[in-house]
């Protein structure tokens, strides 16, 4: 068994050094991004190129570079190539819009579930607190509060201009904290397992009362939901200029709508940099030392003088923070928002993220992030298309002589993410506990501080051990 | 005279164990009925000074008392009947924490499966014509047979997970089966729903009518405040009551009076020592699972039964609102969680009845999901034990 598993650590680190070697990892680097760019330029619609392309984020994360080169190359697909392809197939700019949400949103949870161990199944109530509060500020809602859901007047107006948004997405932030804080105070003494289930209780309070808060005051609009809700204007002389840009590149015109698509992605990026730098930070600052304490014995943490609530509240307050500015912008980028976007199951994949990645990891969280929106909104949807086709068919499946037109049209793949999330998580808990990416902390406990700092740290073996220190 | 044989007759453990539940049913019933309706038509009261009695005046035409006494006894009927379907549920996640110190979030989804397999026998049943001109006696044996089979499904399901999703688990840091679990869960949902839209097309299921459950039977007439009030149960509330009470004794005989619940008893105290006396600690968590499930399912044909309609995510609400019923009566005591089921569920139809009056329309039934987690945080902050919880050494 232990042979096995030395042989398997070597092969893969003579891979390792075979691809790190001089400037190899440069000019793979390159060569990946530079081919995936190209496939997916000229082939908008396929799927495959397109995984080719996301994958080369990967390829460059695990090679090993100068960090200033790195962050170049990463550079340059987010902010250049990302927008072209991008606007050649919009759909992929949705994926990747969604990936960095979904991102953002796990890496907030991440603080809570990784950092401090507290299980929060109700993280998206916070998310739906930021959207809300967008929603009704943003929107006509403010004059319509006493008016039947469905009944708004024509040509009311919007209570805010257009362009509070950007101060909302600050006070996205401190609102969705003190709601963390609300929340927090009187339940963070509890235990895991119940902590779990209140703050589940709380997610279902938050999305009950979106429901229902539509009369005696029309504050939510009901399950209809609130709609319009304004985006910030975006400035015509600057669109003109970036039109001039961007038309050749994509080679054809560029709609407004386009480029509304376009800014969201920038804005998304823009947020999810500042939550990696405030996690990152965190991470190794007193507050994070004091939270890796919490998580793995609080008693002992306790007589070493943390403050227990109060560090509990902080992992709160940080992880709803992000989903607060992410809820705003969710809100100004779909001009609608409803109750049944908040739902558990939003809770739950969010947490599935956490738990594929690597609880605690950030670029695991990311990684987990991309994979479930990509299984989610491709493969899933893939799926779907597929089987809609083969029912148009007259295919037969040979042994049990099944047509396939037979099949009911009640089987939509798409619709299956609760198995997809539940599959996962099962798996990820029984096989790998730390997640695809095991948190970078994790490895430190283990191994004794590596001496060689230049032997690439193997995952697998240290891995194992840290499985079941996990949650 | 008489009384030493009557008190030989109780000291004999089967029969103590078997009277013992009964006397605890009837006891909290009419304790949590009478103290919740003394609550609530003290409130009336208070509330029989401001505007909400002339709402009730101006739309019910009587005052606030009067209206708030009249609802009482059929509130009181639904609520104890709901309870009951709650506290089934709640033992199953009372037995597990009691046995393994975790939550079994996918109990919820036991129920479903439960509620689903007994719904299809008996849609299966109807299709294949045998419920045409049947006697009563036999309406009520296939309903007997859908129940026995849910819970057989159900049991299965529930010690399948355990095998597979949990096992491996045993001795990992809190959160990780509970992670598992929520995994299950809603793996287990989308299998539902999955294999019903498959088989049948849609995954809504509505319960038969056959037999005599839903006519009402009427228990009597009062004379409140000049109406005349009707006052029935109907009979499906009946035997909601009357399985849920077998159920339950039939669990405190097993758990208190056999050897396998001696044994699943010392497990649920101290596992290793428990291991050192020869009990097979795997026997005991399947068997734990196997009673849990069974009840689960058992809960579900009965929900089934009272509620008609179920999807497959019917298990959600209810499995919450369970597991609330277990920790407000204590988690990891059975009596707790029959105590909290039985008060969960009248709080809840009380919420259901008396909000839209008491707040003058501006919250009404809508909000009684959302009360249980309000009950489950204040108990969970003011008394974390639960009502019954200083019994610790009990809990099984």
């Amino acid at each position: 068994m232990a042979a096995i598993k030395s042989g398997k650590a070597s092969a893969s680190s003579i891979v390792n050094n075979f691809l790190n070697q001089g400037k190899r990892p440069y000019f793979l680097a390159s060569v990946y991004l530079a081919l995936g760019t190209l496939l997916v330029y000229f082939n908008p619609l396929n799927m495959a190129s397109f995984f080719f392309l996301l994958s080369s984020a990967f390829v460059i994360y695990k090679l090993q570079m100068h960090g200033g080169f790195k962050l170049a190359i990463t550079a340059v697909a987010l902010l250049i190539i990302v927008p072209i392809i991008g606007i050649r197939n919009i759909f992929y700019l949705e994926v990747i819009f969604q990936i960095s949400v979904f991102a953002a949103l796990a890496l907030g949870l991440n603080v809570v579930v990784g950092f401090a161990g507290l299980l929060d199944l109700g993280y998206v109530a916070f998310y739906a607190v930021g959207a809300y509060l967008w929603a009704f500020f943003g929107s006509q809602q403010m004059f319509l509060l006493a008016e039947i859901p469905g009944t708004a007047p024509s040509g009311t107006p919007f209570f805010l201009p257009a362009d509070m948004f950007y101060l909302f997405a600050f006070l996205g932030i401190v609102v969705a904290a003190l709601t963390g804080i609300l929340l927090g105070l009187p339940v963070l003494r509890l235990r895991g397992d119940y902590l779990a289930v209140v703050t589940l209780g709380f997610g279902e309070v938050i999305r009950v009362l979106a429901n229902n808060l539509d009369k005696p005051l029309n504050i939510t609009n009901g399950p209809q939901g609130i709609t319009p809700i304004q985006r910030p204007t975006l400035p015509e002389g600057l669109l003109n200029s970036l039109r001039v840009l961007m038309d050749p590149l994509v080679g054809r015109d560029v709609s407004q709508g386009e480029f509304y698509n376009l800014f969201f992605y920038l804005l998304a990026l823009l947020v999810i940099i500042f939550v990696i730098i405030v996690v990152r930070r965190l991470d190794d600052s007193k507050i994070g030392r004091a939270l890796t304490a919490i998580r793995e014995d609080e008693t002992a943490a306790v007589s070493m003088g943390i403050p227990l609530t109060r560090m509990k509240l902080t992992a709160f307050a940080v992880g709803a923070s992000f989903a607060g500015i992410m809820g705003v912008m969710f809100a100004a980028n779909r001009t609608f928002v409803s109750p049944e976007s908040f739902s558990f199951m939003q809770s739950i994949g969010v947490l599935t993220m956490v738990i594929l990645g690597g609880i605690g990891s950030i670029p695991g969280v990311i990684l987990g992030a991309a994979v479930v929106i990509i299984l989610n909104l491709q493969v899933l949807q893939g799926l779907s298309l597929y089987l809609s086709q083969l029912r148009q068919s007259e295919a037969v499946i040979p042994i049990i002589d099944f047509a396939w037109k037979n099949l009911s049209t009640q089987l939509d793949p798409a619709k299956y993410q609760r198995m997809l999330f539940g599959i996962i998580l099962i798996l990820m808990m029984i096989y790998r506990p730390a997640g695809l990416i095991p948190a970078a902390r994790r490895k430190r406990e283990l191994s004794t501080r590596s001496k060689d700092k230049k032997k690439p740290i193997t995952p697998s073996s240290t891995a194992a051990e840290a499985d079941h220190g996990a949650a | 005279m008489i009384a030493v044989p009557i008190r030989r007759f109780y000291q004999n453990p089967s029969i103590r164990e078997l009277i013992r539940p009964l006397g605890q049913i009837i006891s909290f019933s009419a304790a949590s009925s009478v103290v919740l309706s003394l609550l609530i038509l003290l409130v009336a009261l208070v509330l029989r000074g401001t505007a909400v009695n002339e709402y009730a005046l101006s739309h019910y035409q009587v005052d606030i008392l009067t209206l708030t006494l009249k609802n009482l006894p059929q509130v009181l009927i639904d609520g104890i009947t709901l309870g009951f379907v709650y506290a089934a549920i709640a033992l199953g996640y009372t037995m597990v924490y009691g046995v393994l110190e975790f939550i079994n979030f996918a109990h919820s989804e036991i129920f479903a499966i439960g509620a689903f397999v007994g719904v299809e026998v008996l849609i299966a049943m109807n299709n294949a014509g045998v419920f045409t001109g049947i006697s009563l006696w036999a309406a009520y044996g296939f309903l007997i047979i859908a129940i026995l089979v849910g819970m057989v499904a159900a049991g299965g399901t529930a010690v399948l997970m355990e095998i597979v999703a949990y096992r491996p688990l045993r001795g990992a840091p809190r959160l990780v089966p509970l992670i598992s679990a929520i995994g299950v869960s809603f793996f287990l949902q989308d299998l539902i729903r999955l294999v019903e839209s498959l088989t049948t097309g849609q995954f809504h299921r509505i319960f038969p009518t056959f037999g005599n459950f839903d006519k009402r039977l009427l228990i009597s007439n009062f004379d409140i405040a000049g109406t005349t009030l009707e006052l029935n149960i109907q009979f499906k509330s009946i035997i909601v009551i009357i399985a849920a009470v077998v159920m339950l004794m039939l669990l405190n005989y097993i758990v208190n009076a056999t050897k396998i619940g001696t044994a699943i008893r010392a497990v649920a105290q101290d596992r290793a020592s428990a291991s050192l006396m020869g009990i097979n600690i795997n026997l005991c968590v399947v068997v734990t699972f196997l009673i849990g499930g069974a009840l689960g399912g058992a809960a579900g044909v009965l929900y089934a039964l009272k509620f008609t309609r179920i999807d497959p995510f019917v298990g959600f609400f209810p499995g919450l609102k369970a597991f609330t019923a277990a920790v407000l009566g204590g988690i990891g005591n059975l009596t707790g969680a029959l105590l909290g089921g039985l008060v969960l569920g009248l709080l809840e139809t009380f919420a259901g009845s008396y909000l839209y009056i008491f707040t003058m329309g501006a919250a009404g039934a809508e909000y009684k999901d959302i009360l249980a987690f309000a009950i489950l945080i204040i108990v969970l902050i003011f008394r974390p034990s639960g009502l019954l919880g200083e019994q610790v050494g009990q809990k099984a």
